[in-house]
C-alpha cells in the first residue's frame, strides 16, 4: 500500500512539472518538493536573456504559492537532500529532518561546469540560478566591460543582453568556433556574424594562462599573448549533472544519473529525470545521452511523473531546444551528430533550416535559423519526421515549395 | 452588428493551417480547420506573448512557435504546459468569400 508519499529532490523545471503532474493524474497521496534555492519552481531561460534585460529581473514562478497550497505540494525550499536510505526509502535533508517516500524523483539538475584554474575571484561568476542572474545584472551597465568565457548559449545568450544594455563584450572561446557542442557551424556562423554586427568581440582558439581578480576588475592574460581587462568575467563552459547523493546512494551513474527508458534508475522505487540524468533514446539504436534542455526537463518531469504512478511508459520524445540572440532565434530538433549529410532549405529572409540525414536516409536532426519564429513550423514538423524516423526525399527537403506537412503524411 | 470585421479571403488559410490578422491595435490569430470550418482567436500565446500564427496547426489544435504550449483553437482551452490561461476565441463566419470576425 502506497502511504508514504511522493518526495521530489530538486524544484526546478523538472521537479516543479512532476509535483504538478502527479495532482493532475489524481494522486492524492502526499506530494513533497525539496529544493536548496530560497523561491518558488521558477523557469530557468530568461535568466540569460529577457530578465537580463530587464531593470529588474523578476522570478518567472512555474507554480504560485497558491497553487502549491491549492494542490497539496508541499515545497521546501533552502534545503539539500544530504541522504537516500534506499532500505528505509528514506531521505535525510541538510536541516536535520527526514522524508518517508514510496517513490522518489531526483531532479537534481545540473551546474556549471567550474573552471579549473587559480585566481578566480568575486568578479569570476557563473550563472545558473535567478540569484546568480540577478547578482550579474547589477554589472551590465553601459560602459562596463564583460569577459565571457565560453562561447556557449549561456554566454552567447549573456552576450546579447549584455550589449543591449549598452556593456563593452568578450567572449573568449577556447575551440576553433562558438557553439561547436550540437549545433552546424553553417548555423554557428551566422549567430557569429549577428554578435560581431553588434559588437561583440569573439576570440576563437583561444586559450587563457592565467586570471587575475583583484575584486576590482579582471585581467585575464591569453595563451596568445594579450590581457583582456574586465568589470566582470562570466564562465560558462558548460554543465555538470547532480549527481553526488545519487553516487552516494549507490545507484548508477554513468554521464548523469543512469536511467532506463521509464526514468527507473537502478533502484525500482527511485527515479531521476532532466538534466541530472542520463537515458537511452530509442530513436537513435538506444543511444544514451543527457541533455540539458528546459523542454525535456519538462517532459521527463510530467513522464516521471506518470511512470512514479506505474504507467511503465517509455520516454520517446525528441531532444529539442532553441535559442534568443538578439532578433534571431535558432532551433535545433534532434541531435545532429546522428547525421552524415546536410540538406538546406531556404525559407526566406535570411532564415533555414539545415536537415541532417542518416546514411540509410532516416531524417535524424534539424538546426534552424532566422528571425523571430521563422523556422518554429517547419523544425516542429520535422521533429515529427524525425519521431517517425521518417526517410524523406532530400529534393522535398531542399525545396521550399514542397511543405513540410505533407511529407508527415506520407 | 456592425462589430463584424473582414480578416481576410477565405482562401488566404490553407486547410488546418492559421493566418495573423491585427486590427484596432490587437493581434488575432484566424484558424482554417481540416474540416473546413473558421475559428479565431487572440493572436498571443499566454505563456509569453508570442504570435501563434507563426505556430503549426495539428486537427484543432494549435501550437505555440516558442515552447510549444498548446490550445485547442475551436474552445480556446489551454492544452498543458507551459501554458495554463485558456486563450479568448471570437466568432467567424465566412461570407461571399470572407472571413469575418466579431472582435468584441
Amino acid at each position: 500500500m502506497m502511504t508514504k508519499g511522493m518526495v521530489i529532490i530538486g524544484a526546478g523545471e523538472c521537479g516543479g512539472r512532476a509535483a504538478l503532474a502527479l495532482r493532475e493524474l489524481g494522486y492524492d497521496g502526499p506530494v513533497t518538493l525539496v529544493g536548496d534555492e530560497p523561491h518558488l519552481p521558477y523557469e530557468r531561460p530568461p535568466l540569460s536573456k529577457d530578465a537580463m534585460v530587464a531593470d529588474a529581473p523578476l522570478i518567472k514562478a512555474i507554480a504560485s504559492d497558491a497553487i502549491l497550497a491549492e494542490r497539496s505540494i508541499r515545497h521546501i525550499h533552502s534545503v539539500l537532500a544530504v541522504a537516500i536510505d534506499r532500505t528505509a526509502h528514506v531521505v535525510r535533508l541538510s536541516d536535520g529532518s527526514a522524508l518517508a517516500y514510496d517513490k522518489l524523483l531526483l531532479a537534481t539538475g545540473s551546474v556549471p561546469r567550474k573552471l579549473p584554474m587559480p585566481g578566480l575571484g568575486g568578479r569570476c561568476v557563473y550563472l545558473r540560478t535567478f540569484n546568480d542572474a540577478l547578482a550579474i545584472r547589477a554589472h551590465l551597465s553601459a560602459g562596463n566591460r564583460i569577459a565571457i568565457i565560453g562561447g556557449g548559449f549561456i554566454g552567447l545568450e549573456l552576450a546579447a543582453a549584455a550589449r543591449r544594455l549598452g556593456a563593452a563584450v568578450t567572449i573568449i572561446e577556447a575551440q576553433p568556433r562558438i557553439l561547436m557542442r550540437g549545433v552546424p557551424a553553417e548555423i554557428a556562423g551566422v549567430i557569429h556574424q549577428a554578435h560581431e554586427a553588434e559588437g561583440v568581440k569573439i576570440l576563437c582558439g583561444e586559450g587563457i594562462a592565467a586570471i587575475a581578480d583583484d575584486g576590482a576588475e579582471v585581467r585575464i592574460a591569453l595563451a596568445g599573448g594579450h590581457d583582456i581587462v574586465a568589470d566582470l568575467a562570466v564562465i560558462g563552459i558548460g554543465a555538470m549533472p547532480v549527481t553526488g547523493l545519487a553516487a552516494e546512494a549507490g545507484l548508477t551513474v554513468d554521464n548523469g544519473i543512469a536511467v532506463d527508458a521509464e526514468l527507473r534508475t537502478s533502484d525500482p522505487d527511485v527515479f531521476a529525470a532532466g538534466d541530472c540524468c542520463s537515458f537511452p533514446l530509442a530513436i537513435y539504436g538506444g543511444r544514451r545521452v543527457r541533455l540539458e534542455a528546459w523542454r525535456n526537463a519538462q517532459e521527463q518531469g510530467a513522464l516521471a511523473a506518470r511512470n512514479m504512478l506505474g504507467a511503465g511508459e517509455a520516454h520517446a520524445a525528441v531532444p529539442w531546444f532553441w535559442s534568443d540572440q538578439y532578433g534571431l532565434t535558432l532551433q535545433i530538433a534532434g541531435l545532429s551528430d546522428e547525421g552524415r549529410s546536410i540538406v538546406r532549405r531556404d525559407l526566406g529572409d535570411g532564415a533555414f533550416i539545415l536537415f541532417h540525414l542518416a546514411e540509410d536516409g532516416r531524417l535524424v536532426a534539424a538546426s534552424g535559423i532566422g528571425a523571430g519564429n521563422a523556422v518554429a513550423r517547419d523544425i516542429r514538423l520535422a521533429e515529427m519526421l524525425i519521431a517517425k524516423q521518417a526517410r524523406p526525399a532530400p529534393e522535398a527537403l531542399g525545396s521550399q515549395s514542397v511543405k513540410l506537412k505533407s511529407l508527415l503524411a506520407a | 452588428m456592425s462589430d463584424w470585421v473582414e480578416a481576410c479571403d477565405a482562401e488566404d488559410i490553407d486547410e488546418e493551417d492559421v493566418m495573423r490578422f491585427d486590427h484596432g491595435g490587437r493581434t488575432f490569430a484566424i484558424y482554417r480547420s481540416p474540416d473546413d470550418g473558421y475559428f479565431a482567436t487572440d493572436g498571443l500565446c499566454t505563456h509569453e506573448k508570442v504570435h501563434l500564427a507563426d505556430g503549426l496547426v495539428m486537427d484543432d489544435v494549435i501550437e505555440c512557435p516558442k515552447h510549444n504550449g498548446r490550445f485547442n483553437y475551436k474552445t480556446g482551452a489551454a492544452r498543458g504546459a507551459p501554458v495554463c490561461v485558456d486563450l479568448r476565441t471570437y466568432p467567424v463566419k465566412v461570407d461571399a468569400g470572407k472571413v469575418l470576425v466579431r472582435i468584441g
